[in-house]
């Protein structure tokens, strides 16, 4: 499959759709798997790499399930479609670019579930969904991990669970991470208060690319710690009340700005679509923080002729790798501003004509 | 119940498999314990009376060769094994990040039978490593064989 295929589509986690979609974008649950008979991704030989890989491809070729999950070998990827795939959330940085040797991922049409092969552990299973939706990415993530469990002999201690390179990780090597777009909380100054919260009760918060990436445009990973001594259920059922709540806090700050200063929010995302509009030099940065603005002030009802979905497009198309792939040529920094400025004016003409 | 080395409380309870699915219980307070896990896996066999006194400061695993040093320093383990060559050490770790040290959650689904056998080979695997490392090949031959009996079975 030529990646390039992928470019036009939004990708399950920037679908926009899903439970509570005002404010939550994606649901992320990922697995840590490795193989008994291995050494970890990081002390094996390029020869057992190439093992680890051809395992893995066979058993996500003949797993049982009811989607086909394509593999690509990264190492024979250019760097720009490496940084395409984490920009569509579906391998990480470290696969991308950090670790070596042989390596890959497989991943289904819909961009909506990924086995990444050997980056620090063998096997990185991932489920993304849009919305808020642990429930359904967990029965769809234990679907997975049962049908490649039965051709792939996993690493199980009977004490420790499922053995993972960093113990950071071991027993149920599950991470659930859910993307919140929290404008509001950080207008009114409180989102400090509301992590200041999380991390006393074990909950990470990461931004956008996560471990050591900025929030961008008011998006937040929140994500559980604690991987051994509850079970899956739990360990979801815990970072769900926690969502509820900073989704509760996050729509009265909502309503309070609505009935203070409407006017002015209002000004703001006429101001934002202005800017993103008319400059011909503009960041990815400053696009995130400008969408963020538009974003919330389409859940707000202030615009109504800007759907949800389109903010998530230009999202995600002003992205570096994903503006280089749409101009069909390598960019550097300065040239990327410009091309994304370009290309922020052309769509939102685009979207304003139609709704004339 | 004390210590089957000195005097202490024995505080961390091993079940060691051994071959032909027989299991032996050792019970040992932590200093002991921590010498144990790091001697050769014959010594274990047997004769416990006699603690090691010379055991190597900084203690491998036997699979993967990493040091717990090693481990310190990088964050990520060599190997599965790992979690048993360096248990002692690794317990304290884990309650400190995760506040618990047993798994509570999924266990792969294959059925029961699946499992003696595959912590069999584990033990066979560590045991073959050692034996080749010792040139006792004769012995190392007959483990091998017995590896591809169950991998084949």
């Amino acid at each position: 499959m030529n990646l390039d295929s992928l470019l036009p589509n939004l990708g399950e986690w920037l679908r926009g759709t899903g439970p509570e979609s005002d404010a939550v974008v994606s649901t992320r649950i990922r697995l840590a798997r490795n193989l008994a008979d291995y050494p970890f991704t990081g002390r094996g030989s390029n020869a057992q790499k190439a093992e680890t890989v051809a395992r893995a491809k066979e058993a996500v070729a003949k797993a049982d399930l009811p989607y086909r999950l394509d593999y690509h070998d990264v190492p024979g990827l250019p760097a720009l479609d490496r940084q395409f795939l984490v920009e569509r959330q579906l391998i990480s940085r470290e696969l991308a670019a950090v670790v070596e040797g042989p390596r890959g991922v497989a991943f289904d049409a819909q961009e909506s579930v990924s086995v990444m092969v050997n980056e620090e552990d063998h096997l990185r299973l991932q489920v993304l969904r849009s919305g808020f939706a642990l429930e359904e990415a967990w029965a769809d993530i234990d679907r997975l991990d049962d049908a490649l469990e039965a051709r792939l002999p996993y690493a199980f201690h009977p004490q420790f669970g499922y053995l993972t390179a960093c113990p950071t990780n071991v027993g149920t090597g599950l991470r659930a991470s859910v993307m919140l777009h929290l404008p509001a909380l950080g207008l009114t100054k409180q989102i400090d208060k509301v992590f200041r919260a999380l991390q006393k009760i074990n909950l990470a918060v990461r931004g956008l690319h996560g471990e050591g990436s900025r929030a961008f445009g008011d998006l937040y990973q929140i994500s559980n710690q604690v991987t051994l001594g509850k079970s899956e259920a739990k360990i979801l059922g815990e970072i769900r009340e926690v969502i509820l709540t900073i989704l509760q806090y996050e729509r009265q700050a909502r309503t309070v700005l609505l009935k203070e200063r409407r006017q002015a929010e209002q000004d703001r995302v006429a101001r934002a679509l202005g800017t993103l509009g008319s400059a011909t030099m503009i960041t990815a940065e400053e696009t995130m923080e400008l969408l963020s603005v538009v974003r919330l002030g389409i859940h707000l009802r202030l615009i109504d002729d800007v759907p949800a979905t389109a903010v998530n497009q230009l999202f995600i198309q002003t992205q570096a790798a994903h503006l280089q792939k749409l101009v069909g040529h390598p960019l550097d920094g300065e040239e990327r501003n410009a091309a994304r400025a370009k290309y922020l004016k052309t769509r939102l003409r685009e979207l304003g004509s139609s709704r004339q | 119940m004390k210590c089957q080395r000195c005097p202490k409380q024995a505080t961390l309870h091993i079940t060691e498999v051994l071959p032909e699915e027989r299991f032996e219980e050792v019970h040992l307070c932590e200093d002991c314990a921590k010498k144990y896990l790091y001697e050769p896996q014959q010594k274990k066999h047997g004769k416990l009376a006699a603690a090691d006194e010379d055991a190597p400061a900084g203690a491998r695993c036997p699979a993967c060769g990493i040091t717990f040093l090693e481990f310190r320093n990088h964050g990520r383990f060599g190997c599965p094994h790992d979690y048993d060559a360096f248990r002692a050490d690794l317990l304290p770790l884990l309650e400190g990040v995760h506040g618990e040290t047993r798994h509570a959650g999924k266990a792969p689904r294959r059925g029961p039978r699946a499992k003696p056998a595959q912590s069999e080979l584990t033990h066979l695997r560590q045991q073959l490593h050692t034996l080749v490392t010792e040139e006792k090949y004769e012995e190392a031959a007959r483990v091998r064989d017995r590896i591809r009996q169950l991998e084949e079975g």
